[in-house]
């Protein structure tokens, strides 16, 4: 249990996404200009992380994986390079039942942020947490908490980014510098915060 | 005589004032994580303008075909197709820089770049200046990677492409190497600067301030 903890913290603050692995930095800096929509991005980015991590390793070790085969009489196929377009397309399709799902059962939920929901399927943290869990060999319970750290990881990142980016309201930049200029700073500043969780040493 | 105009200026309009990177924010990912060293800089690159262009000329050529409903998924399946294809070339021919750069080929499937071409441009356009414009884009790419990639691996190791450019203090020269520069925070510190850059000299870039104070503020004070 406390090694699913410490997975959970590591993949939450050590290996931040967006900071220190400059993943997903692509909606990371276009909706963190209000707090808000920060806020319903990392919420998503949580939800989907959560489901389609260990969804992959599903269909990962069930179908693709070397030696999956194996008890229908093919062991030595290995699907593993079709891994890619398994995993987007699982994404995808997660993301569109989400939508519907909440949709349905959540309305508000879903007009609070509907919008940031189809986005997801082109989100690269997304799919790298499939790519990790792969390239690491994860077991189920692993991924599913590797998702949830690295999605929780995210919307904290976000949300810090999108209130400090409020508060440039009263800075008096330079022109050149205004927008994504000084976006990529505080970046670069709130990633050296997050470098001295490399620090944390988890014991279990 | 014109037609020629055109292209030309497709295909060097985003090398620096509709820079895919710098102004649009398209595959700032990829562009900062690989970026430690110029080798891992330069194969990033080349897988990136591969595909990029393939998809654009493929995307192009059946755009007619492509149902609107399910076009995103169309698109997504020949991307990431093609990303199979550079990610086994490089695994067989270059497997050290495959090493290098991990999971960040796998993830030129979701780089916002390709997308964000094909869905722009490829998909309204025939084959043949779709892909002249991906090739400018992946040109446009590429000059931030480099530049940026040479930066942090001249400053932080003294090298260029892993040959010694600046003599180390502990081998008997002068130069100490900057530890923080093949760290995270130093990306995205010179592309932030980058952007100044640039911008300082394309004031058309500049954009508005997103936020502004309440009217009241200075009564409040």
């Amino acid at each position: 249990m406390s090694e699913l903890w410490a997975l959970f913290l590591s993949a939450a603050f050590v290996d931040n996404m967006p900071l220190t692995l400059f993943l997903g930095l692509c909606t990371f800096l276009a909706l963190s200009k209000r707090p808000e929509s920060a806020l319903g991005l990392g919420i998503a980015m949580t939800g989907v992380l959560g489901v389609t991590v260990p969804l992959n390793w599903l269909i990962y070790e069930g179908l693709l994986a070397p030696g999956a085969w194996a008890w229908a009489g093919m062991p030595e196929l290995d699907l593993s390079y079709l891994a890619l377009i398994a995993f987007i397309g699982v994404i995808a399709a997660t993301v569109q039942l989400l939508e519907m799902l909440l949709d349905r059962f959540f309305p508000a939920i879903h007009a609070a942020f509907g919008v940031f929901l189809p986005l997801l399927t082109v989100q690269c943290a997304i799919l790298a947490g499939s790519l990790f869990m792969v390239e690491r060999s994860y077991s189920l319970a692993e991924s599913a908490v590797f998702g949830l750290g690295s999605g929780l990881g995210f919307a904290v990142a976000v949300a810090i980014l999108g209130a400090l980016r409020t508060r440039l309201a009263y800075a008096d930049l330079p022109a050149g510098l205004r927008g994504l200029g000084i976006a990529f700073v505080l970046t670069g500043l709130m990633s050296l915060g997050f470098a001295s969780f490399a620090q944390m040493a988890v014991t279990p | 005589m014109a037609a020629r105009f055109d292209i030309w200026s497709t295909l060097t309009e985003p090398l620096v004032r509709q820079n895919p990177v710098t102004l649009q924010i398209l595959g700032i990912c990829s562009a900062l994580a690989v970026t430690t060293s110029l080798a891992t800089a330069l194969t990033m690159s080349v897988s990136l303008t591969v595909v990029l262009t393939l998809s654009a000329i493929l995307i192009s050529l059946i755009r007619r075909h492509i149902p609107e409903t399910i076009r995103l998924i169309v698109q997504i399946v020949i991307v990431a197709s093609l990303v199979i294809v550079i990610d086994q070339v490089l695994q067989a021919y270059f497997a050290g820089i495959s090493r290098a750069l991990s999971i960040y080929v796998g993830l030129i499937t979701t780089n916002c770049l390709v997308l964000g071409r094909t869905e722009a441009y490829a998909r309204h356009n025939a084959p043949f200046p779709a892909a002249v414009d991906a090739f400018g884009n992946g040109l446009g790419y590429s000059l931030i990677l480099l530049f940026i990639g040479g930066l942090r691996e001249l400053f932080g190791r003294g090298q260029l492409f892993g040959w010694q450019v600046l003599p180390p203090a502990d081998a008997g020269g002068w130069f100490t190497p900057l530890g923080l520069m093949l760290l995270a925070p130093s990306a995205f510190f010179l592309l932030g600067g980058l952007v100044w850059a640039i911008r300082s000299f394309q004031p058309a870039q500049v954009e508005a301030p997103e936020h502004t104070p309440p009217a009241d503020a200075r009564s409040v004070e």
